[in-house]
């Protein structure tokens, strides 16, 4: 493997943390090769990336999908490189496999790890909402849409900017961007929360947001959920765990009715204590939790509301 | 405008998911498939936009198992056509960059101005449809959509990003929308109405080509067990118990 591009991903002026976790990635993974940083935003975005050995960089503001897609599909054409790694992000959507298919390569999603494989590489793809793994064979040119978390953004980040900085031409874009819209004042932040109940799907109505508020109560703690939840209209969107919500970090996380679906875990796997509760004995959430519960919620949520009203005198 | 709006089905992971014999993929025959929740969301925002804006609807899906319930479904809730693409290997399931291949002609032929479909389905390995649709269209798109409004020669879409950000986007006509979310939670059509539209409305149906595949799979196979969790047994009091005494020893 001799070059290796990976895509740092820029809203608003800043850089995600996925970035340095695709330069950590890619050093663990080919260690030999040369690194690009790729990207579209400020020049300031480029504090921290020292780590690459270069950068080819379009200086743009505001946030446009087909311009991030352009640009990346410019530095494939231009640099040849034998591997591309963008982020499991709504900026990766936009940019990896619309690069991959202007530019003729391979697309491979939901990539945890990379093994080696007679001489080329394997990858790990978590698939099926977490039920599944596929190892894949990763042809030369390929582009690869990387896990959040699946490299370190603490090795990934070095302090400076990398020794070469190489300009793109901010490419043609039909889109035009219109503003950035901020998330409303909430009215219970989730993050700043001991213990979170958190509900998923498996809650099954509206109605049932209640047993999950009386639980909450007799903890101290305030009810999250799924992102399902949310889009139903059962919980506001300051509710949400996960890629497109929150992220979370309580000492306390009970997940009742959640399968685990990676974009949820992205948001709640690091909390101290993860307890879990699910009708299927082979939902993903039980890998990542500490307790686990087969049960139906709306017969084990009352029960443990009891549970604990009666410890409590 | 002239919406196209692009549907698959996808295995049911709540259901057992039953491996082939060589390992490397699901056994189609023996296993649940549905429509891919994404699809149903952008299936959602085109209805909206339909009312919105007086847009003729068309729902297209390829028979990678049986896909008539869907689509006579769609039409029970307002989709002005469905149509069915049919051909040799699709059984089997197609990946993302095959349908697309499929769907540059095709939505050519519908005379679709925009093109809505779900932003990722649960099996897709070599990255996500609406992508390969723009790319291969040359149109304007966006991905992670949650709002779409009709805007003359444009359409208007919200993007999200991580913790509640979003960005407004003005796409010019034609263009791929990858919908996160609807606006709306999608409509229920009930059972009645469904059986009605069946005797009433037709399917069309169209023969079509896939083109080779590149993904090539080695295995498939659940995670392996990272330690996992403690699992409580008993009955539901005894669990809750149990549950109960986890919290106190965590001081809360
Ligand atoms: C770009 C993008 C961003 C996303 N961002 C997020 C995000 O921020 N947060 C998020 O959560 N998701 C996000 N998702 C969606 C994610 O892919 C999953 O669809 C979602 O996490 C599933 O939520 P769920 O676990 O509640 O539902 P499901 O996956 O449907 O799981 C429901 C679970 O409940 C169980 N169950 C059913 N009935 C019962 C019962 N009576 N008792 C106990 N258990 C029961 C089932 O066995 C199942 O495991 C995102 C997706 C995309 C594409």
């Amino acid at each position: 493997m001799k070059k290796v591009l990976a895509f740092i991903d820029v809203v608003d002026g800043q850089p995600g943390e996925i970035g340095y976790e695709l330069l950590d990635f890619a050093r663990q993974a080919a260690p030999e090769a040369e690194l690009v940083a790729v990207g579209a935003g400020p020049q300031a975005a480029l504090e921290g990336l020292a780590g690459a050995d270069r950068a080819l960089w379009t200086v743009a503001d505001g946030y446009r999908p087909d311009l991030v897609g352009e640009v990346l599909t410019a530095a494939i054409v231009a640099e040849q490189p034998d591997l591309v790694l963008v982020g499991s992000t709504a900026v990766g959507m936009d940019a990896g496999t619309y690069a991959a298919a202007k530019s003729g390569y391979a697309s491979i999603a939901y990539v945890r790890s990379l093994e080696p494989l007679d001489g080329s590489l394997a990858a790990q793809s978590v698939i099926l909402g977490g039920k599944m793994v596929a190892r894949v064979a990763v042809p030369d040119r390929t582009v690869l849409q990387v896990l959040a978390g699946a490299g370190s953004a603490e090795r990934g980040r070095v302090p400076g900017r990398p020794a070469q900085v190489g300009t793109l031409a901010e490419p043609a874009a039909k889109a035009s961007f219109e503003g950035f819209g901020r998330p409303e004042a909430q009215d219970v932040d989730i993050t700043r929360h001991d213990v979170l109940v958190s509900v998923g799907r498996g809650i099954g109505d509206a109605s049932n947001i209640e047993l999950a508020e009386e639980l909450a109560e007799a903890l101290g703690g305030v009810v999250s959920s799924s992102r399902p939840v949310v889009d139903a209209g059962w919980l506001p969107k300051a509710r949400q765990v996960g890629k497109s919500g929150n992220k979370v970090k309580p000492k306390v996380y009970l997940a009742l009715g959640i399968s685990g679906a990676p974009e949820h875990l992205e948001g709640m796997r690091d909390a101290a204590c993860i307890i879990a509760v699910n009708t299927d004995p082979a939902a993903p959430i039980f890998e990542v939790a500490h307790y686990g519960v087969v049960d139906d919620v709306l017969d084990f949520i009352p029960a443990l509301t009891e549970s604990l009203r009666v410890r409590q005198g | 405008m002239r919406i196209a709006v692009v549907m698959k089905l996808v295995p049911d992971v709540v259901e057992e998911l039953v491996l082939s014999e060589d390992g490397k993929r699901l056994e189609r025959g023996d296993i649940a498939l549905k429509a891919n929740e994404f699809d149903e969301q952008a299936l959602e925002q085109a209805l909206l936009l339909k009312e919105s804006s007086g847009a003729e609807l068309t729902v297209i899906a390829a028979e990678t198992g049986d896909v008539d319930e869907m689509l006579y479904t769609a039409l029970a809730k307002g989709a002005d056509r469905a149509l069915k693409l049919v051909g040799d290997g699709l059984q089997d399931g197609i990946w993302n960059a095959q349908y697309a291949g499929i769907l540059v002609d095709v939505i050519a032929d519908v005379g679709a101005d925009a093109v809505l479909t779900g932003v990722q389905a649960n099996d897709d390995l070599d990255g996500q449809l609406a992508t390969w649709l723009a790319a291969g269209l040359g149109w304007s798109f966006a991905t992670v959509v949650s709002g779409v409004e009709a805007a003359g020669e444009s359409l208007i879409a919200k993007k999200e990003f991580a913790g509640g950000l979003t960005a407004n986007l003005r796409l010019p006509l034609p263009a791929v929308l990858g919908i996160q979310a609807s606006p709306e939670p999608p409509r229920y059509a009930p059972i009645s109405r469904v059986r009605q539209i069946m005797k009433t409305q037709s399917l069309e149906e169209r023969e079509v080509t896939a083109p080779a595949g590149s993904i090539t799979v080695l295995s498939l196979r659940p995670p392996e067990k990272t330690g996992g969790a403690e699992m409580i047994e008993g009955d539901v009091q005894a669990k809750a118990a149990r549950i109960a005494e986890v919290l106190a020893q965590q001081g809360i």
